[in-house]
């Protein structure tokens, strides 16, 4: 066997902590990777994996320092290189992809200017010849218009487009090495998988080695050769992807593969329960409201569904259907246009400031990011106790009991209460965030998408701990993701968005079984399964971008593998109920649903 | 992306009407009549009724507004109680002077700022960066005029290098020119280039933390080009907007130092004004100073605007 192309050798990199001292992050890290080949990088926060992959480019992040070890990429010792010669490597020899190419790309400047730059400042070739060559890499990504997307600007291209371009950003100067950094863990299902496919279309047909940094394991089986499995800056397991994902060794790998295979949770609340929220008819969104009560910019049209009494309902669609929306209008952030909300058989003002302090306290939302939400310089005490003041009037040292007694009802030990949210993990601030909404004693929780920015072990449990407070208080929940196991696993009934329309509703389990509507179908189908080939066997899918322009009759239109041209796009689709008991939205009829539902077909 | 220029434009237009209708109501306020101290000692109930008359001074106030606001409009800004002359002239032979004191003070400010707070962000904790900070700290808490003070003490008394006096007739060479403005654009240095020093070193620190910098370094971009390729296009919003507030303060600065220098500009004519209780050069002094303000804030805006790249390319 030939030298390998990278080789790393006990690696150690340290960081500066809050006191002062180094402490290192990642310990005797050793590992090579061969020409052409794709190896994974696989942990939860804080493995070390993203450090790990910077310090194949000489970098370490602000605070940190590579402190030993070796990294050899070729002949090249790459912690030996001097700043000067470390500019020339980088890009040239080693590029890399961020994880959020939203944020990684200059805002002032075009597409075409920063994928080509690294090109003219390595002084390979003219100017025409890095945009001939960035065209070449456009199109085999797959990107529309190869010619002119160039000379747009990173806000005028799509989520999954702009990934893509930074892979050719990545590209262009043909490195020996890339590395992958979380690419798509910021997109949607549907848009992932054009995304990955791209990407290994790329790195298989350019012979390049690539280092692929994920936490999910189904979307690293389609991509890697190998697998590396980190924890806490330590290397746990090595070996083939299929070896790792079909007999795991060491106990973490199995945990992390056990994580990734949800379990269901909680048993559906009894059906004659009485309704605790119904939405009738609910049409939300921007800007000005016409005379029939609907918006400039609509959102929300439509929408009719009930939770029941201590029920859990999840509602899933991609970004942009919605689902935010829906949470803020039932809060009351967003004043619906047109429609009602009853909270007990109530009708609730539209607007927050409409609402009495009782009608406020039922209700309550947990903010997705709890790094934004929670007040960074309050103490845990304090940001628990003001709900508690001010819901219930209770002060002083009964206020510190029941702030006790919510920290033990999240799981959180008494003393996370003196401390300020910086100083918690992510699973920590999560939980806090969770206990601030419970502290009103709610009847109803919203969740917007509480568990996507936590590691699955970490959501997991927090699924666990709500499933459990959920029964425990006989709490009402909504439960907004895009993820469908999350909300498969922990809701009673499903509710799917598209473009702010209801198209599926049912019970958690019709929505297990087929027919679907086609966009829940395209949703299910779209999840990465753990095993290998599984992207190969996919067949195409039609992104959200292949529903730009005019919104016809069934906004699903253009996207729709079933659609009818003459019918689809002009007459609005029907609701019709399916026989496993779920409402869909289309014209299509049950048996030729069920024709399509093979869910992961070619 | 134009009507939000537009937009921008006609604000500054009502801003302006409303500011004539400040200065004018104001300076109808102050105490005093024109009249009584244009006669002096032939002050008789008659004579200065007589030139209230002729002056127009005995018409209720909201038609001598609208007569000075047609006068503004036409560029007729009446004329000077104390001279007779137009206040047009009078203004037109000292603007020149002040234009070109503001004018060297930009030209010598702008870029020594912009060079020192970018070069403080690119380098920022260093020592560099922390001399920086503190000079620019203690120079911004000193006042104009004690600047300007202890400049001529220094300069002019003690070493006798440059002249206290800044006379633009003495100008006959480029020497010269330097010994004239020397003195008065230092002091109005000193104040604002710690001013725009600060605002600029925020801006690019602000954008050097943003993940596209990061990535920029990860594409083996040096740091030169990360800064003024990458991230200076992003920071020209706020940075425009800290070198007009700056230049702004400039109009009151200008007031101070070109008294204490006896500059011959507008801010000296003005003062006088005052003195003489000319209220027309008051007031037309009044609106210039307001509308250069209006004008640099309003640029500012629009070119804020002009390179935000989600409103040039929506």
């Amino acid at each position: 066997m030939s030298a390998p192309l990278l080789e790393v050798r006990n690696l150690e990199v340290r960081a500066r902590n809050a006191a002062g001292q180094e402490v290192p992050i990642v310990r005797d890290a050793s590992f090579t990777l061969a020409k052409g080949e794709v190896l994974a990088l696989i942990g939860e926060s804080g493995s070390g994996k993203t450090t790990i992959a910077l310090a194949l480019l000489g970098y370490a992040k602000p605070g940190c320092r590579i402190a030993g070890g070796s990294i050899r990429l070729g002949e090249t010792d790459v912690l030996g290189l001097s700043k000067s010669a470390l500019r020339d490597f980088r890009g040239r020899r080693v590029s890399y992809v961020a994880q959020s190419a939203a944020a990684s790309f200059n805002p002032s400047l075009t597409i075409m200017a920063q994928v080509t730059e690294m090109a003219m400042l390595h002084g390979i070739g003219s100017a025409a010849e890095a945009e001939k060559r960035a065209i070449a890499l456009f199109r085999a990504l797959a990107l529309p218009d190869p010619t002119r997307i160039g000379a747009r600007y990173p806000h005028q291209v799509s989520g999954g487009q702009l990934q893509r371009l930074m892979a050719a950003m990545a590209l262009i100067a043909e490195p020996e090495l890339v590395v992958l950094d979380e690419p798509t863990t910021a997109l949607d299902v549907t848009t992932q998988i054009e995304v990955l496919r791209a990407f290994k279309q790329v790195v298989k047909g350019s012979g390049v080695s690539a280092v692929y940094v994920s936490h999910d394991l189904a979307v690293v089986a389609q991509m890697a050769d190998r697998i590396l499995v980190l924890r806490n800056g330590e290397m746990q397991e090595i070996g083939p992807t299929g070896e790792i994902l079909a007999a795991p060794k060491h106990p973490y790998t199995q945990s992390l593969l056990a994580a990734a295979a949800p379990t269901p949770r909680g048993a559906a609340a009894a059906p004659e329960a009485p309704p605790l929220l119904e939405v009738r008819g609910l049409t939300a969104g921007y800007g000005r409201i016409d005379a029939q009560g609907n918006p400039t910019l609509p959102v929300l049209r439509d929408i009719d569904f009930t939770i029941r009494r201590g029920s859990s309902l999840g509602v899933i669609g991609e970004s942009g259907s919605g689902k935010s929306t829906l949470a803020r209008v039932i809060a009351g952030l967003l004043p619906a246009a047109r429609g009602e909300v009853m909270l007990d058989g109530a009708a609730l003002p539209p607007a927050l400031a409409r609402r009495t302090p009782a009608q406020l306290r039922r209700i309550q939302l947990v903010f997705q990011s709890a790094d934004t939400a929670l007040n960074p310089r309050a103490s845990v005490a304090s940001i628990l106790g003001r709900p508690i003041e001010f819901f219930h009037g209770v002060k002083g040292a009964a206020r510190d009991a029941r702030v006790k007694r919510l920290l033990d009802l999240v799981q959180l030990p008494a003393s996370v209460a003196d401390r300020q949210p910086g100083a918690l993990s992510g699973g920590q601030k999560q939980r806090v965030n969770l206990a601030r909404a419970l502290a009103a004693e709610p009847d109803l929780i919203l969740c917007d998408e509480v568990t996507s920015a936590l590691d699955t072990v970490v959501g997991a449990a927090i699924l666990d701990l709500m499933d459990g407070l959920r029964r425990e208080l006989g709490l009402s929940t909504m439960f907004i993701s895009h993820d469908l196991h999350t909300v498969r696993s922990v809701c009673d009934e499903v509710m799917v968005l598209y473009a702010g329309e209801r198209v599926e509703a049912g019970s958690r389990r019709a929505i297990q079984e087929a027919p679907w509507h086609p966009y829940t179908n395209l949703l299910i189908s779209s999840v990465p399964e753990l095993r290998q080939g599984w992207l190969e066997r996919r067949g195409s899918v039609r992104g959200p971008e292949a529903a730009a322009g005019a919104r016809p009759a069934c906004a699903f239109f253009a996207r729709c593998g079933l659609a009818m041209p003459g019918l689809c796009d002009v007459t609005p689709p029907p609701r019709r109920t399916l026989a496993k008991a779920a409402e869909i939205l289309c014209h299509r009829d049950e048996a030729a649903l069920m024709q399509a539902s093979i869910p992961a077909g070619p | 992306m134009l009507s939000l220029v537009a937009a921008r434009l006609a604000l500054g237009l009502v801003s302006l009407l409303l500011v004539s209708l400040a200065i004018f109501a104001i300076t109808s306020l102050l105490p005093g009549d024109a009249a009584e101290e244009l006669l002096g000692q032939y002050a008789t109930r008659e004579t200065v009724a007589g030139l209230r008359a002729s002056l127009g001074l005995d018409l209720p106030a909201h038609l001598r507004y609208l007569a000075w606001l047609k006068g503004l409009a036409t560029g007729d800004f009446g004329r000077s109680l104390a001279s007779n002359m137009p206040v047009a002239q009078l203004i037109g032979s000292r603007l020149p002077n002040s234009l070109m004191l503001a004018a060297a003070t930009a030209a010598v400010s702008v870029p020594i700022a912009l060079t020192i707070g970018i070069t403080a962000a690119m380098y920022r904790g260093s020592a560099y960066d922390r001399t920086v900070s503190m000079l620019t700290l203690s120079v911004v808490s000193v006042p104009e005029f004690l600047v300007a003070t202890a400049a001529v003490i220094v300069f002019a008394v003690q070493l006798r290098w440059l002249s206290a006096l800044s006379t633009t007739a003495d100008i006959t060479s480029v020497a010269q020119f330097f010994r004239v403005f020397a003195l008065p654009v230092f002091a109005l240095c000193c104040v604002i280039v710690a001013q725009m020093v600060r605002m600029t070193r925020a801006a690019i620190i602000d954008q050097l933390r943003a993940p596209y910098v990061e990535m920029a370094v990860l594409k083996g971009v040096g740091p030169l080009r990360v800064v003024l390729h990458h991230a200076l296009p992003n920071a020209i919003g706020p940075i425009a907007n800290a070198v007009a507030l700056s230049l702004s303060y400039l109009l009151g600065g200008v007031i101070i130092v070109e008294t204490i220098f006896n500059y011959p500009g507008v801010a000296k004519l003005m003062v006088d004004g005052v003195a003489q209780r000319d209220l027309p050069v008051v007031q037309a002094c009044a609106m210039l100073f307001c509308a250069a303000y209006l004008v640099l804030v309003t640029t500012a805006d629009i070119i804020a605007i002009l390179s935000n790249p989600r409103l040039r390319h929506p």
